[in-house]
């Protein structure tokens, strides 16, 4: 190693550290935004507060640590029909690693039905739009196109409003009024009120995401930093329906065995020899 | 109600292939046990991606593979993952899917790869509107502040450009619209004051698009492109002791942060 590469260095607002005396290599003391993580916050802070210094670099007000709890908790199990935690159990049943519940599990729960880029998709919504209505009806009619080809598909339906619902389902709204009461929040409290008429711009009901993404806009945190949080907070969920799975075993879970229909392949789909 | 759930419950309709326990596997029509077991794997992978049996694609595929993509550097960043995977002694595989997973990158990898055919197909449509390719590539960059399969981080220049080209010439092919058109933005851009010269990601979109291998084809089959070279550093870290894959002292963590000590909860 030359020395010039010795000195590249990991650059960091978050973390600072103290070498113990007998090794360059651990660290004695480390400092989350200048919070001594080890010998003051451990004790102090509760996770969800400690969890919210390392995304703001600030502790939370009271009202935004329970803003961030209460969707925490809403998050945490989406519950075994989720596809992000179907993801977790089709690693559990056929006896996967569980580091690999966890990844398939954030891997389905990335996309823009339900998971990570659509809450990435409706904190942008709430930049662009905040609290006007009109603006609303503008985005949701007119969304955002990109000319050049992403490896993310283009948005289908209003982002925090689920297509395929009927509703307003009775969680999404037991966790918007619980939210709006403890959180002093400008955001959810406007959703809240203006809630139907959204849902007639989208063709469709909130979701939890969308509940989620206010949430985030609520507490300043960028499409970004709201894509990864979300992503985070559902990964209790998918780790014990992995975990019970994995013991109930394959034959006690859906495989589909008579659901697939093979169809004759469409003119044009399958080319013989080129 | 609206839902489509109910037609969808316990039923998936599909022409694209299934397993039929006991008896056959279908891909695509084709029975993968009696009519596909001739196929190499890059061309049953081609045939499952596009629809298209062309053993000459899936020879280019392969050789592009090889040429470009499969560097066992452990300083790689999605190589570093595998080695970093062997070094706390994960298994390969997940050193491999999260090598994978971040292959989707925007400076290099799946972003790149399939960004520059797209930009080739959305050029060359421009131009045949009415364009000039000076336009095109301009306003690309004033938009996007760049151009996907132009420049590379740590070194501007491409060795793999050369061998590449030589390797399509041996195959007979580069001399297509669309490889064409790929230089000739590397061209445009060396006599511009933008410094990018045309990546080894802009000479494989040109040269399969030029056999109607389209964006969103080329991004599925460049998934696996760099396997070949992640596992190799993982094999090689689980050699070394555990952790001892470029390991970091406190000194190198360069805090920017809030210097002063504070005490929670005053």
């Amino acid at each position: 190693m030359t020395e010039s590469n010795k000195k590249e260095q990991i650059t960091t607002k978050i973390w600072r550290e103290v070498a113990e005396d007998d090794n360059p290599f651990a660290a004695a003391a480390c400092y989350c935004s200048g919070f001594d993580v080890y010998g003051d916050l451990l004790g102090k802070a509760t996770y969800i507060e400690y969890l919210y210094l390392l995304f703001k670099l600030e502790p939370p007000a009271e009202h935004q640590k329970n803003l961030l709890e209460g969707l925490a908790i809403a998050l945490a199990n989406p519950g075994p029909r989720d596809h992000s935690v179907r993801a977790a159990m089709n690693a559990g049943v056929g006896g996967s690693t569980r580091a690999s519940a966890l990844i398939a599990s954030v891997a389905v729960g990335a996309g823009n039905l339900g998971g990570g880029r659509e809450v990435y998709n409706a904190v942008q919504y709430w930049e662009h739009c905040g609290n006007s209505l009109s603006a609303w009806e503008e985005r949701i009619n007119n969304p955002p196109t990109e000319e050049r080809a992403d490896v993310w598909q283009p948005m289908e339906h209003a982002p925090g409003f689920d297509p395929n619902g009927a509703s307003c389902p009775t969680p999404v709204r037991q966790t918007l009024d619980y939210l709006v009461g403890v959180g002093r929040s400008d955001a959810l409290t406007w959703l809240q009120q203006n809630r139907e008429t959204l849902e007639a711009y989208a063709d469709a009901p909130l979701a939890m995401s969308g509940v989620a993404a206010a949430v985030f806009h609520d507490l300043a945190l960028t499409p970004d930093q709201s894509e990864m949080l979300f992503m985070l907070l559902r990964l209790p969920g998918a780790a014990v329906h992995a975990l019970e799975q994995e013991g109930l075993g394959w034959r006690r879970y859906p495989f589909f065995g008579d659901g697939l229909k093979l169809q004759e392949v469409p003119p044009g789909e399958s080319e013989g020899d080129l | 109600m609206k839902n489509i759930f109910e037609k969808y419950e316990d039923n998936w309709e599909t022409s694209m292939g299934g397993w039929f326990p006991g008896e056959k596997v279908i891909l695509r029509g084709k029975n993968v046990l009696t009519e596909l077991n001739d196929y190499r794997w890059v061309e049953y992978l081609l045939f499952g991606i596009t629809g298209r049996h062309s053993p000459r694609i899936a020879r280019l595929i392969e050789g592009m593979w090889l040429i470009c993509t499969s560097f066992p550097d452990p300083r790689l960043w999605n190589n570093r993952i595998a080695a970093l995977a062997g070094t706390t002694r994960a298994t390969g595989v997940l050193g491999s899917a999260g090598a994978l997973a971040i292959s989707e990158a925007t400076i290099y990898g799946l972003k790149p790869i399939q960004g520059v055919s797209d930009f080739l197909y959305r050029t060359s449509k421009k131009i045949a509107n009415g364009s000039t390719l000076g336009d095109v590539v301009t306003s690309e960059i004033k938009k996007y502040r760049g151009i996907y399969g132009y420049g590379r981080p740590v070194v501007d220049q491409d060795e793999r450009v050369e061998p590449l080209m030589a390797f399509a010439r041996s195959m007979d092919a580069g001399n297509g619209h669309y490889t064409s058109l790929a230089l000739e933005v590397d061209e445009y851009l060396s006599n511009s004051r933008y410094k990018y010269r045309i990546n080894a990601s802009g000479v494989v979109a040109g040269l399969l698009a030029d056999e109607g291998i389209t964006p969103e084809e080329l991004y599925h089959i460049a998934t696996l492109t760099f396997t070949a070279g992640v596992i190799p550093c993982y094999i090689d870290a689980v050699k070394k002791p555990e952790g001892a894959f470029f390991p970091l002292r406190v000194s190198r963590i360069n805090s920017e942060g809030t210097a002063e000590p504070r005490v929670w909860g005053k």
